[in-house]
């Protein structure tokens, strides 16, 4: 394992947990990123605002990153069409299981809920599983 | 209202910084630290680590008060069990993720930067959101129907 990508996760993740409580303290909210933008497509009243502008600042922020250090961005391995449809099952996961890597692996998990805890050890392991038979498989990438 | 947009506004952008430093926009990355029965690469681990403990000390902080700054009280969800759809929704995500090497924070910050691939994520993801929340709306619906009936 690489130090100083150790030491840049380490950094990145404290940053990532300083976001979600700044959220926290001036909003009141959690920083779930799926359930904001899925929020976006279902507002609630007078819930659109604050979504759109986080999604607007989570953009601003990836395209500063992108002019200082574009080798932070990659493409994924998979094929155009494979992204498809692993969007739609994130997509579709996300709002039944309430939550996402965010929501759950950090904000819940930080809280010690059990529900957030549970879904990051079931999306680990499908995930693992799925980077396993892929590689078995050979394919798609 | 104003302030709370920009604080939304100020936070995203400091989400993605951390998604970008941390390695999470990179989906080769990501998909190298799910490889737990290949050539595993713990780097992500990390990230989440320190995001964890950071948000878990500042959360009991914060929730000490009675009130956010700019918002009359605190949305938080309350506990519920652990039920079939958080089983089922967690699963398929981590379908998704396993496939592609993107979940949706990094997705989305890799709008601008990350090419076709993330072009192409997103657009399942939110048809995905909208087709979900289409069907409950359908459900709902059905479910009120039958209950005015009986």
């Amino acid at each position: 394992m690489d130090v100083s990508a150790a030491g840049m996760a380490l950094a990145g993740g404290a940053l990532i947990g300083v976001a979600a409580s700044l959220l926290l303290l001036l909003n009141g909210r959690l920083g779930g990123v799926g359930g904001i933008v899925a929020g976006l497509l279902h507002p609630p009243a007078n819930e659109w605002g604050w979504r759109a502008a986080f999604v607007a600042g989570l953009l601003a922020g990836g395209v500063l990153l992108g002019a200082l250090h574009p080798s932070a961005f990659g493409p994924s391995p998979a094929a155009p069409v494979l992204l498809v449809i692993a969007g739609a099952a994130v997509g579709v996961g996300t709002r039944l299981g309430g939550g996402c890597t965010s929501g759950h692996g950090i904000c819940g998990v930080s809280r010690l809920s059990r529900r957030a805890i549970v879904a990051t050890l079931t999306f680990m392991l499908t995930g693992a599983v799925v980077v396993a038979l892929v590689r078995v498989l050979g394919g798609p990438r | 209202m104003k302030r709370q947009l920009v604080a939304a506004f100020g936070c995203g952008s400091l989400f993605a910084i951390g998604l970008s430093v941390s390695g999470m926009t990179n989906p080769s990355k990501v998909l190298g630290f799910l490889d737990f029965f290949g050539r595993w690469d713990p780097t992500l681990a990390f990230v989440m680590m320190a995001a964890v403990a950071t948000h878990a000390v500042l959360y009991q902080m914060i929730t000490r008060r009675s009130a956010p700054v700019f918002a009359a009280a605190f949305s938080i969800p309350k506990q519920r069990g652990i039920d079939g759809p958080l089983v089922l929704g967690s699963a398929l995500f981590g379908v998704g993720w396993g496939l592609s090497g993107f979940c949706p924070g990094p997705v989305v910050t890799s709008l601008a930067s990350g090419g076709q691939s993330a072009l192409s994520f997103t657009l399942g993801m939110v048809a995905g959101m909208a087709a979900y929340g289409l069907l409950q709306r359908q459900w709902r619906g059905r479910a009120t129907a039958i209950a005015a009936r009986t």
